[in-house]
């Protein structure tokens, strides 16, 4: 049996038909086309899938579609605004916070929820924030001093909020 | 303006763009019209005859088109497929399966759930079969032959042996001093955090096989479909392999799996497009593992502690079939580097390969295949030897490295090692972290009864895959290769055969480029992948991109500044032996304003190119390495040790690595990041281990342990650079230094504060309940 959803999306409202059992993270990126959100595990381990609930990081692949019915989601592709990179996505290249790029997207989101209700987190902080999302590639340390950039051009420039969503 | 920047400077990579917007393009992001989707019925069972197999259920699912067994495949020869070390591997079993999650069927379907559907519809009889997970029982007499296809009826697979035998014996026996240690190296997965999958379409119109695939090798893929399926009518020219953006390789995504040449197949048969992505535990269970030899190590040394001798017997446990992705000629890969950055006079390693009912492999999970095995064994061997003299590991290892005038270096089994100063390397490491002052502590600390170990590795690595008389994958050998076009205005598409997975080849190959040609970074644009258009390689895995690729764009930059220079002689009316080159432009000795850039150049190349001369700018290399290269390092690891957990904290981790010239620094110390943590990974967490029935533990991201930020440290990186004398450009690759490098260092720091409590060895991953163990067996009880 098919289920009406509405969802907003990166700021646009989104109505689909899906069956119960469709996962959040199959919802975006196979009805919606929105493939900046990936899948690395079956277990809610990886965090590649991360995406913000009404501004909370969750993990879309341990989510069904119905459960979003009615909220607010933002992914990867709505991070940039106007074609200006948010801050964290510019973190993430001047620090060189990433490699494959995989992780990325779902890096990017969990540290934005981070540095909306943090907005000068510690080191401890950050490696705290993100051990919910796993990186083969780079170490972390990178990582880090990527959300580090994004935290420290947040607060110089407010306007920029890492919480809009 | 742009600029070209080339060697040695961080420039920020140009990948970033697409990934930091979520506009990558990895394999499960593509679809297309009318696309299947293929899902794998997989065996609960490690060793077990099929009776027989039920689709029915599964083919009375909606959407369910067809259910594929190896009895189907078997009419079309495609039951097994080959493997790139001699021996044959089963697409889907006709009889028996011999691994837990071995492929067993296959589901077609119209959509990705329906699949799944019918992947749990399937019933499939098994009797179930005595098992065999131990390499050693395996080889016992009466144990069951796990190979019944083969003629030998045994489970031996292969015996390998290097050096000189009757030399060491000799040497052993006149030792002063011998030690002599069993190292497990355990069964472990690359985990890459993107999972394998492909999309195979087939245009029976054209007779054409398009193959979208996660594969660090999309020619030799090309190559080896043509060869297996050629019965077929599938032609190397009607086959276009593309690598689409890769989500993290590390030797995964070198291997051909089932599923690949199950989606082919369900596309030849349906003529639609079919997709296979395997999950997660998938990917574990099944995929190629690395690892997992089972080694017994001697040293023998006089007196005074310089080594003399070193001996060494492996059984390598290879699952089920030998599937090794092993491009050297030898069944062991490089293991013989396993004398390491010594000087010894004499060595003799010797491999047993084995059959059990596990998953094949191996791969070499971020290395040159079988290295870290070697390098693991070797510095374990090393420190166990200095702690028996009482010597401190960093003073023994300075006597015994070889010397920086001994390069280039012959080692005594076979290798020439193109450079190296390894003294300098530990040195710097020592300076970085205060070695000194931490023994001192180390001292004080022991007094009061708390456990902390400062543990040594000065590995040296062999990469750059490799010199065709040492190398090749099915008979090809194993050159790499750069096309460079150079456009009318000055810009430049280039093309290589290789592939990156995150190493960053778009951004460093344009700054080999820039750095022979002067072309600006920005001005270049680099491709790989896809087999149409590149020319042919053999790909990225054991650290062979710069080594081998990256000398081929080199030598095809200098193929393009040859040509420039005779039209810039045209140009500015000189002879060509009185044009000078500096970056970028050609000027006349002397006349410094009689100069014409490249970008002119170019231009001429197509509006004005002297008689005699074809036009066109473009040059391509295909580039055969005289040499491996050999990357060394110093790692010095700090522990401290709960002896009420048996936790081990890495308190401090100084890597000091050479990879010779550096293209890019921030890419280096980025791919050093990742090599360590993948060091710490089986240093400290991942294993995949196999009961008696041979049930896998580790099969998922709940118990298979890949390192969080918060179990990473904060690496603390250095550099020494000792160029590479054969490489064009002095380079020597560095992808995977640290992992091979890093799990001794961290081994050896945890022996290192329990050796005075007697312990001498933990085999690797050091968990807290081995570390209590051994602390209690040692009476330790707080």
């Amino acid at each position: 049996m098919a289920h009406k959803i509405r969802v907003t999306i990166n700021g646009t409202v989104h109505e689909a038909d899906v069956e119960a059992r469709l996962l959040l993270v199959h919802l975006l990126r196979e009805v919606l086309n929105l493939t900046g959100t990936h899948i690395g595990c079956d277990t809610t381990n990886c965090g590649a899938c991360t995406v913000l609930m009404d501004g909370r990081p969750v993990k879309s692949c341990t989510i069904f579609a119905v459960q979003a019915d009615g909220r607010t989601l933002m992914t990867v592709e709505g991070l940039a605004k106007d074609g200006q990179l948010h801050p964290i996505q510019e973190g993430f290249h001047e620090k060189h916070g990433l490699q494959c790029g995989f992780c990325t997207p779902g890096m990017m989101i969990t540290s934005c929820a981070l540095l909306a209700r943090n907005p000068n987190p510690s080191e401890e902080d950050i490696r705290w924030a993100i051990s919910g999302n796993l990186c083969r590639c780079t170490g972390y340390v990178n990582i880090v001093e990527a959300v580090k950039y994004a935290a420290e051009k947040l607060r110089s420039q407010p306007a920029a909020a890492g919480g809009r969503s | 303006m742009a600029i070209a920047h080339g060697m040695g400077h961080s420039v920020k990579r140009k990948e970033d763009a697409r990934f930091i917007r979520g506009k990558g393009t990895y394999i499960d992001d593509i679809k297309l019209s009318g696309m299947l989707y293929l899902d794998i019925v997989r065996s609960p069972y490690a060793h077990a005859t099929i009776k027989a197999i039920h689709p029915e259920k599964a083919l009375a699912i909606p959407g369910v088109l067809a259910v594929i067994t190896g009895k189907d495949l078997e009419k079309y020869g495609l039951a097994w497929m080959p493997t790139l070390m001699s021996d044959k591997q089963m697409v889907l079993p006709v009889d028996t399966v011999l691994y837990q999650s071995q492929e067993v069927a296959a589901v077609l379907a119209t959509e990705r759930y329906i699949a799944a559907d019918g992947v749990g519809a399937v019933e499939v009889e098994y009797e179930p079969l005595p098992v065999v997970v131990d390499p050693k029982k395996a080889l016992e007499p009466g144990a069951p032959v796990l190979r019944q296809d083969r003629a030998q009826k045994n489970n031996h697979i292969w015996h390998w042996q290097v050096g000189d035998q009757a030399a060491t014996d000799k040497a052993f026996q006149g030792a002063d001093i011998k030690v002599k240690q069993d190292l497990y190296i355990p069964r472990i997965h690359v985990a890459s955090i993107e999972t394998c999958g492909c999309i195979a379409q087939w245009d029976p119109v054209d007779g054409k096989l398009t193959l979208w695939m996660t594969t660090q090798a999309p020619h030799a893929i090309r190559t080896v479909v043509a060869l297996v399926a050629g019965h077929l009518g599938l032609a190397e020219h009607k086959i276009r392999v593309i690598s689409p953006d890769i989500g993290g390789g590390f030797g995964g995504k070198v291997p051909v799996y089932p599923g690949y040449v199950l989606a082919v197949a369900a596309s030849v048969l349906t003529g639609k497009p079919v997709k296979w992505i395997e999950d997660r535990m998938e990917n574990l269970q099944a995929d190629s593992f690395a690892r997992d030899y089972h080694i017994t190590a001697e040293l023998a040394a006089k007196k005074d502690g310089t080594m003399t001798a070193l001996r060494v017997k492996t059984l390598a446990d290879h699952g089920a079939f030998d599937a090794a992705a092993n491009p050297s000629k030898f069944p062991a890969g490089l293991f013989s580097i396993c004398t390491g950055s010594y000087d010894f006079q004499s060595a003799f390693a010797e491999v047993d390969g084995v059959y059990t009912n596990k998953p094949p492999g191996g791969i070499a999970y971020r290395c040159s295949f079988r290295v870290t095995e070697a390098s693991y064994m070797i510095e374990r061997m090393a420190d166990i030897l200095a702690h028996e003299l009482g010597v401190d590991p960093a003073d023994f290892r300075m006597k015994n490295f070889i010397r920086p005038e001994a390069f280039p270096y012959k080692s005594p089994l076979g290798w020439t090692y193109d450079s190296g100063n390894y003294q300098a390397a530990l040195k710097k490491a020592m300076d970085k972290i205060g070695y000194a002052a931490l023994r001192k502590e180390q001292a004080e600390k022991r007094k009061k009864g708390e456990l902390m170990g400062i543990g040594i590795s000065s590995f040296t690595e062999i990469v750059g895959a490799g010199p065709s008389h040492t190398f090749d994958i099915l008979g090809l050998k194993m050159f790499d290769s750069a096309e460079i076009r150079v456009h009318p205005t000055g810009k430049v598409i280039a093309r290589f055969g290789t592939k990156s997975q995150g190493q960053g080849h778009e951004t460093t190959y344009a700054q080999i480029i820039a750095h022979e040609l002067g072309i600006p970074e920005d001005d270049i644009a680099v491709e790989e992948g896809d087999t149409d258009t590149a020319p042919y390689g053999l790909g990225t895995y054991a650290s062979r991109s710069t080594p081998v690729a990256g000398a081929a764009g080199a030598m095809a930059a200098r193929k393009i500044r040859d040509k420039a220079r005779k039209i810039a002689a045209h140009l500015l009316e000189a002879s060509e032996a009185d044009l000078e080159w500096e970056r970028g432009k050609f000027f006349v000795k002397g006349s410094p304003q009689r100069v014409k850039t490249i970008q002119e150049i170019a231009f001429a190349a197509y509006t004005n190119h002297p008689q005699g001369l074809e036009a066109g700018l473009e040059a391509i290399s295909y580039y055969d390495p005289p040499n491996l290269t050999f990357p060394f390092g110093s790692y010095i690891c700090v522990v401290d040790i709960d002896k009420g957990t048996g936790e081990v904290k890495i308190r401090r981790f100084v890597a000091v690595d050479d990879c010779g010239n550096i293209i890019n620094p921030m890419i280096v110390d980025g791919q050093i990041h990742g090599g360590l943590t993948m060091g710490l990974a089986p240093a400290l967490y991942e294993e995949i281990s196999y009961d008696e029935d041979g049930n896998i533990r580790g099969g998922s991201f709940m118990d298979y342990l890949l390192p969080t930020a918060m179990e990473t440290p904060r690496w603390e990186l250095d550099k020494t650079v000792t160029p590479s004398p054969h490489h064009p450009l002095g380079a020597k690759g560095v992808g995977e230094s640290a992992t091979v490098g890093a799990p001794a260092a961290i081994a050896n720091a945890v022996v290192d504060a329990l050796w005075h409590l007697g312990v001498r060895h933990i085999d690797i991953p050091i968990t807290p309940w081995k570390v209590w163990k051994a602390l209690r067996a040692k009476g330790v009880t707080e």
